[in-house]
């Protein structure tokens, strides 16, 4: 057995339908993960003991267990609590929810990297917290930030297949589906396999790209 | 109700049987392909230093779930039947070998160009100055980030449960389709998860420890 154009040619409109799921799936749960990340950050800001240890915590857990058993959780735990979301949703939640415990430290690092100096300058501006975050201390520590999430967002996209295992019918659901139909998984598995690696290597240079324009603007 | 935790207890241990042998399995295979490709990459010669590269991209550029279902699902049609174990541990290995080696090819980069220049005025052979003076240095410096990867891996073989191998996110879901509970045996299976994840931290700060260079040595 070896493998069979024919059959891939049937194969990719199929898998056209669920290319766009994965890319709205990898483009709402970035978006989720991104504020969802810095809130995590801000809330640490907060001074009591309490918060700060009660959100690191659950960042550890969050970023020490399996996605799929998380998403598992979501989708099958949350109908007894009455909780009851479409897959889809499930899974933008799951995905966000993980990769905002990874952006936290990407801010956190960006945050620290802001010189001290900065801090008191602005202080000695007499402006007030809120506007030294906004004004000066995030525009600061988001710049850096910017390529490490570009390497995240590719990290994301590439771990949207799991959601297939929740009903999903993303690219490598769509995939299994059409190779179970046939009995023959060899040219849908590849050709999902081809097409991460293409779209991996597009978000790499748009990334690239956006990251230059920022730091050299025209 | 004593019978159903009984239940539970039994296979949970199973499936932490399965998890902790994948990844152990997938760590020493990550790290054997991190060291060749990660020093392939910095080759004097020009096809291991291609070898190498085609293989760090791959398989950092696909999906570590593509690539376990091709090994499982896919190879067959070559004639190559791996058991789900053996596919879990090539598929993980692999795929984290590949980051593993981008680490080994930084921390060695990141090792001055004079020690290596040093060792050859003292007339070491290339594996010589690799093994004493390149490596002890540069070991240090991937413990960290091989620990995040270690991490990754043993989150990754979650996946595995996928092609029917019977890990701890497996049972979790055999036993909720047995039983019908569903609360429990999820809440167990992550707890699972995140005492092999301390563990893991564990054991890297101790081999942080272990392979410290003593202070005064330290790379700058």
């Amino acid at each position: 057995m070896s493998w069979d154009s024919h059959y891939a040619l049937l194969a990719l409109p199929v898998l056209a339908r669920g290319l766009w799921i994965t890319i709205v799936a990898t483009v709402l749960s970035f978006a989720l993960a991104a504020v969802l990340g810095l809130l995590i950050v801000l809330a640490e800001m907060i001074p009591s003991r309490t918060v700060r240890t009660l959100v690191r915590g659950s960042e550890h857990f969050i970023r020490g267990t399996p996605l799929l058993v998380q998403l598992f959780f979501l989708y099958y735990v949350l109908p007894y609590l009455d909780v009851t979301l479409p897959a889809l949703g499930c899974g933008i939640f799951g995905l966000g929810v993980h990769y905002a415990a990874y952006l936290s430290q990407v801010y956190r690092a960006g945050i620290a990297g802001v010189p001290p100096l900065q801090w008191e300058a602005a202080r000695a501006c007499n402006l007030t917290r809120t506007q030294t975050w906004v004004h000066i201390v995030l525009p600061q520590a988001l710049k850096p930030s910017f390529p490490v999430m570009g390497n995240y967002l590719i990290a994301l996209l590439k771990e949207t297949p799991i959601l297939s295992s929740i009903t999903i019918m993303d690219m490598m659901g769509e995939a299994n589906t059409f190779g179970d139909l046939h009995y023959r998984y060899l040219e849908p598995v590849t050709l999902v396999g081809i097409l991460f690696l293409s779209i991996g290597l597009l978000a790499r240079w748009v990334t690239g790209t956006v990251y230059r324009l920022l730091s050299n603007p025209v | 109700m004593t019978a159903t935790l009984i239940d539970l207890a039994v296979s949970m241990g199973r499936g932490l049987a399965i998890t902790a042998w994948l990844t152990m399995g997938g760590c020493a295979l990550a790290l054997a392909c991190a060291f060749l490709f990660g020093l392939g990459r910095v080759s004097e010669r020009r096809a291991v230093r291609a070898i190498s590269i085609g293989y760090i991209e791959l398989f950092r550029g696909t999906s570590v779930f593509v690539q376990i279902f091709w090994l499982y699902y896919a190879l067959p049609a070559f004639g190559i039947l791996l058991s789900p174990m053996v596919s879990g541990i090539v598929a993980l290995g692999l795929n984290v070998g590949a980051y593993g080696a981008e680490i080994v090819r930084s921390a060695v980069g990141a090792v001055g160009r004079d020690q290596a220049e040093a060792s050859t005025a003292l007339n070491l052979t290339r594996w010589q100055s690799l093994r004493y003076i390149i490596l002890p240095q540069a070991v240090p410096r991937m413990i960290p980030v091989f620990g995040n990867n270690a991490v990754e891996l043993l989150k990754a073989t979650a996946i595995v449960s996928l092609i029917s191998l019977s890990d701890i996110t497996f049972q979790a879901q055999q036993f909720r389709i047995r039983t019908g509970q569903t609360i429990m045996p999820f809440i167990v299976t992550l707890l699972l998860y995140f005492m092999l994840y301390l563990l893991i931290l564990h054991g890297v700060r101790r081999a942080e420890r272990a392979y410290a260079l003593p202070s005064g040595n330290r790379p700058s």
